[in-house]
């Protein structure tokens, strides 16, 4: 028997699931289970009420509201990655997803379990970034909308107080002339990335870029918003001049080191992978503004 | 005290009632409850795919899920893929390409195949690849499991069962 013992609740309702969640010490939400379930089989994590999910129907759900991309947090990542509406208002969202493990965990795996779980070099965080996403929480105590610039507090630490769970996630949609790009280097198909970076690129009438997004993963416990290099952008011609200066500013931000990456290998990656983020982004908006 | 729970769950077409504690996985229920040592267990945490089954047709990491989630659901592991101790078309084109030397990885890699080649009967080289990417092999460099794949998606399109 893998996991430790724990006492198991399969709630139907977020009413039911989120008083259990206040009701229990020591208590977890059971998502997908890609991310949970391995820290529970090594024993990493061990709660001791396990609060499953997975029958709360009302927490999947997929909706375009106001440019604004809703989902629910147990949406499964096979129905983001396969959603016709997702595919023509934000490609963005499936572009991040092909890099998300295997076909196998994005059966199972959701948009709330990634986000939570909230691995610092994970796809899913990194498009919550780059689009502002807003997180909605829910407890017995009431809801409450967490920006996700404040929502990833620590290593892989959210602000989710321990009584509340995330329900939904709003993603602003980019402007419908705004190019895109998710790249990222990983050692393997699959891998969590080491360096990743996504980014947005919206051209003006004469061409010049008008909208500059991009966040970087892999640097630091949650993925960066470089406000300085975007801002530098704005107003330049697209090309390789604006590209190699921004990228160059990318390879000066901080970068943490492991026993395997240092700080200086993820600052390359930086700079390798701005540019060309930027150069896709920027290449797709063109091909947008002159079909 | 344990926690337990009576699920109710068929298996390849056929039904079972258990009692269980929550918190056994599903790949445990059935290998030691059920006996189905067909589906392998390798690293026990969604890393090399050996345990993949089908849950309501849906692959999944049978060591990432509990056995007590499969309650009122269908379950498939590679026991339902041979007839009669005949080979299924998968399964004979493993055997004709190399696709497979120790076997431990070959339940898991079967399952996923059997899923792919079900929602894309006519796939590329590199989609076999990718759809293979979640299952680890360390024997056969791949090489031959891609050429079985794409022979039993020609000989299923060719009508073989």
């Amino acid at each position: 028997m893998k996991p430790a013992p724990f006492t198991y609740h399969d709630p139907r309702s977020l009413g039911d699931a989120t008083a259990l969640l206040a009701q229990h010490e020591n208590a977890r939400v059971l998502a997908g289970g890609q991310s949970l379930m391995p820290m529970m089989n090594f024993r990493y994590a061990m709660p001791d009420h396990l609060i499953d999910l997975n029958k709360v129907d009302e927490l999947a759900y997929i909706r375009i509201e106001d440019n604004a991309l809703k989902i629910g947090a147990m949406t499964r990542q096979r129905d983001i990655e396969f959603s016709a509406d997702i595919g023509e208002h934000c490609p963005l969202l499936q572009a991040a997803l092909a890099h998300v493990g295997h076909r196998q965990t994005r059966n199972r795996g959701t948009l709330g379990g990634s986000l939570c779980h909230q691995d610092p070099s994970a796809e899913l965080v990194n498009i919550a970034a780059l689009l502002g996403a807003t997180m909605h929480a829910a407890s017995t105590r009431g809801e409450r909308d967490i920006p996700f610039a404040e929502f990833a507090v620590a290593y892989m630490t959210t602000a989710l107080e321990p009584d509340e769970m995330l329900t939904a996630v709003t993603f602003p949609l980019p402007q419908k002339n705004c190019g895109h790009a998710f790249v990222e280097f990983a050692r393997r198909h699959g891998d969590f990335a080491i360096v990743a970076c996504s980014a947005l690129i919206g051209l003006d009438a004469k061409g010049h870029i008008a909208e500059a997004a991009i966040a970087l993963s892999g640097l630091s416990h949650a993925p960066v918003r470089p406000a300085e290099i975007e801002q530098a952008l704005l107003g330049q011609k697209p090309g390789a001049d604006a590209f190699k200066a921004a990228a160059a500013e990318a390879e000066k931000l901080d970068a943490g080191a492991d026993a395997y990456i240092t700080s200086s290998y993820r600052q390359h990656l930086a700079r390798v992978l701005t540019y060309r983020a930027l150069e896709q982004a920027a290449a797709q908006a063109n091909e947008m503004q002159h079909g | 005290m344990a926690d337990t729970r009576t699920i109710a769950v068929t298996i390849n077409g056929k039904p079972h009632t258990a009692t269980i504690e929550t918190r056994m996985t599903l790949v445990d229920f059935l290998r030691h409850e059920l006996k189905l040592t067909g589906t392998h267990v390798g690293c026990e945490h969604g890393v090399c795919g050996a345990c993949t089954v089908l849950v309501n047709g849906i692959s999944a990491r049978a060591c990432l899920m509990l056995a007590v989630q499969c309650d009122s659901q269908q379950v498939t592991t590679v026991e339902s893929l041979a007839t009669d101790g005949k080979l299924n078309v998968l399964q004979q084109a493993f055997q004709d390409n190399h696709g497979l030397q120790c076997g431990f990885c070959t339940p898991g890699m079967l399952m996923t195949l059997t899923e792919f080649l079900r929602d894309k009967p006519d796939p590329t080289v590199a989609e076999v690849r990718e759809a293979l990417s979640g299952n680890l092999c360390r024997c056969t460099g791949y090489q031959g499991i891609v050429d079985a794949a794409l022979d039993a998606a020609k000989k299923l399109r060719e009508g073989a069962r």
